[in-house]
């Protein structure tokens, strides 16, 4: 299919002489929909939507400048707070972008244990995301709870290893914080077993749910090349049937040994983006159980690492990670001091954001609260 | 199996090779990451991104990441060695000599292929300097991805970007006139006034 489509907006739509008067609302940024405060300022011919212009900023605390004053060490515990549902993974991308900068080797049962607690972030951020998804549409409590209900177990873990359910602060460029003692692995091992019979109550709740299916099927439907130019990246690149993952295109710590598929969806909508995540969470059971399996024993991190004081060689390097909302990279450029020169964080969840209009065109309000709860966000990326 | 590294070298003649008259500048990455990009001119800029977006062999069909970067005036001092007449005899002397190298302000866009599983290529564009002449062109045209990162820049750096669909601010409020990522931002003294101001003067 030509490029062209990708590249131009969808047809604005004109408005139906005898539709009456436009109406202009401002959804959020208080509203329980916007998942943290988003607004969303829509134009509307009766229930369609006509236009709609996002406004952001009102969790922004310029994460990127506190970062450019502190050291390489200090900065760690504010990535905690930029995606606050998956502090593990922000962990890492800042950790991977400092080891590139730096040349800084990570021992390889970090390698694991690392894979091992992101796997279980993004099982906890996809099941609260289907949760917040069924919320969104109307389905108030229970399928939120049954998430929460799990999420709540995997918050768990991570507070008897960091000693924080959400702000995780536990890795290091080098490595991780502390190691996991036997005790901790048989418990995640014994989630991991117990996992799937939550996913299979779950799936069958929802996956072949009548009012699901005719909410979401057809309804915000992304098509593959303008998710490929607007940069969308995670579940939601992939729903739209693209096949690209960083965990298998970059194969990043220990990726590459482990085999998973990547599922894929079919048309871009929002039922597909449900589908993704409900996939996704059984393949990270997969890796999950081979890690847990080949975990070597050994350091977890470089006594020598320099954590404190770190002053890399002047250059940059540009870090990314599959993060469960979708690539998140760090960009960093030193000049041979302690402090970064330049501190960027990519962040997947505002630039997801880009194609909400093209995705609402034409749909009900209704409908927008139900594509912006597929797309995935948190504020606290999305404004950094 | 891990993506492939694109060498910058190879990129920049293949530009060269594709859009006559075009000037890139390869610069060098002292980091053990050796991502090393390509500076673009301005004229070309929007013809380059086309191509690179478009190559088969490239791909580039994915803009990842776009951000700004701000090289405030910065004084370089080299020792030189010069040779001098000193009491009639010819001496090598040393001679501290000062150049100053003029700020500029820099978007910085790290290009990947999702079709061709390869990438970083990094591009860069640089404005005349820090205050008058800050405009460089906008890639959004051919990358949707750079819409709000665009706006981004826009917003901390005050880099402005010709041909952009909607250039506004996107993360400070309309009313905000500085740029906040600037290395010579100084924040104002008493950090809750300026921002009730405004709200008092929308309200009104």
């Amino acid at each position: 299919m030509s490029v062209e489509i990708a590249e131009h907006r969808m047809t604005e739509l004109t408005s139906d002489p005898e539709g009456g008067q436009l109406l202009e609302i401002s959804m959020g940024p208080h509203h329980p929909s916007t998942h943290g405060v988003f607004r969303m300022n829509v134009t509307l011919e009766g229930e369609r939507v006509m236009r709609l212009k996002p406004v952001f900023g009102y969790l922004h605390r310029n994460h990127e400048k506190i970062a450019e004053n502190a050291s390489y060490l200090a900065s760690i515990p504010y990535t905690d707070r930029l995606d606050y549902l998956c502090s593990m993974t922000n962990n890492w991308g800042y950790a991977l972008s400092v080891e590139k900068l730096a040349g800084i080797a990570v021992p390889e049962r970090a390698e694991y244990i690392r894979v091992i607690v992101a796997e279980l972030t993004r099982l906890q951020n996809h099941a609260s995301l289907i949760g917040f998804l069924m919320q969104d549409m109307g389905a108030s409590g229970t399928p939120l709870m049954y998430a929460f209900r799990e999420r709540e177990k995997i918050l768990d873990l991570f507070e008897s290893l960091t000693g924080s359910r959400m702000m995780c602060n536990y890795m290091r460029f080098g490595g991780v914080r502390v190691d996991t003692s036997p005790e901790w692995l048989d418990e995640v091992r014994a989630l991991v077993g117990r996992f799937p019979q939550f996913l299979d109550e779950y799936e069958q709740l929802l996956t072949e749910n009548e009012i699901l299916m005719s909410r979401t099927q057809g309804v915000g439907v992304l098509p593959r090349e303008l998710a490929v130019n607007a940069g969308v990246t995670g579940p939601m690149l992939r729903a739209s049937g693209v096949n690209y993952d960083i965990r298998k295109v970059d194969g990043y710590g220990v990726y590459d040994r482990f085999a998973f598929r990547v599922p894929l969806g079919e048309h871009g909508d929002v039922y597909d983006r449900y589908m993704m995540r409900a996939l996704e969470m059984r393949e990270s059971l997969k890796i999950l159980e081979q890690a847990l399996r080949e975990i070597p024993a050994g350091p977890v991190i470089d006594p020598k690492t320099r954590l404190r004081g770190l002053r890399p060689k002047a250059g940059e390097a540009y870090g990314r990670i599959e993060s469960p909302k979708g690539e998140l990279g760090f960009f960093l450029i030193s000049n041979g001091t302690t402090e970064p020169y330049r501190y960027r964080v990519r962040p997947p969840s505002l630039i997801n954001l880009t194609v909400l209009e093209d995705m609402c065109l034409g749909r009900s309000v209704a409908d927008v609260v139900v594509i912006l709860g597929s797309v995935d966000i948190v504020l606290g990326e999305v404004d950094r | 199996m891990k993506a492939q590294t694109i060498n910058a070298e190879q990129v920049k003649a293949a530009i060269e090779a594709a859009v006559p008259g075009c000037r890139v500048e390869l610069l060098h990455n002292g980091s053990p990451s050796a991502q090393h990009s390509l500076v673009l001119d301005h004229e070309h800029a929007v013809e380059i991104a086309h191509f690179l977006r478009d190559d088969a062999e490239l791909r580039l069909d994915f803009c990842s990441n776009v951000t700004g970067v701000d090289w405030l005036d910065t004084e370089i001092s080299e020792k030189v060695k010069t040779k001098k007449l000193v009491d009639g005899v010819e001496t090598e002397v040393e001679e501290v000599k000062k150049t100053t190298v003029p700020g500029r302000l820099e978007a910085v866009y790290h290009l990947f292929s999702m079709e061709m599983k390869h990438g970083p290529v990094i591009v860069r564009l640089r404005t005349g300097n820090r205050t008058d002449d800050v405009r460089v062109p906008s890639l959004t045209p051919v990358w949707r991805s750079a819409e709000f990162q665009e706006r981004e820049v826009f917003d901390l750096y005050g880099v402005v970007f010709e041909g952009h669909p909607d250039l506004r601010r996107i993360l400070m409020w309309d009313e905000f006139t500085d740029h906040p990522m600037r290395k010579d931002y100084v924040a104002p003294a008493d950090d809750d006034e300026p921002l009730h101001a405004a709200a008092g003067e929308r309200a009104r």
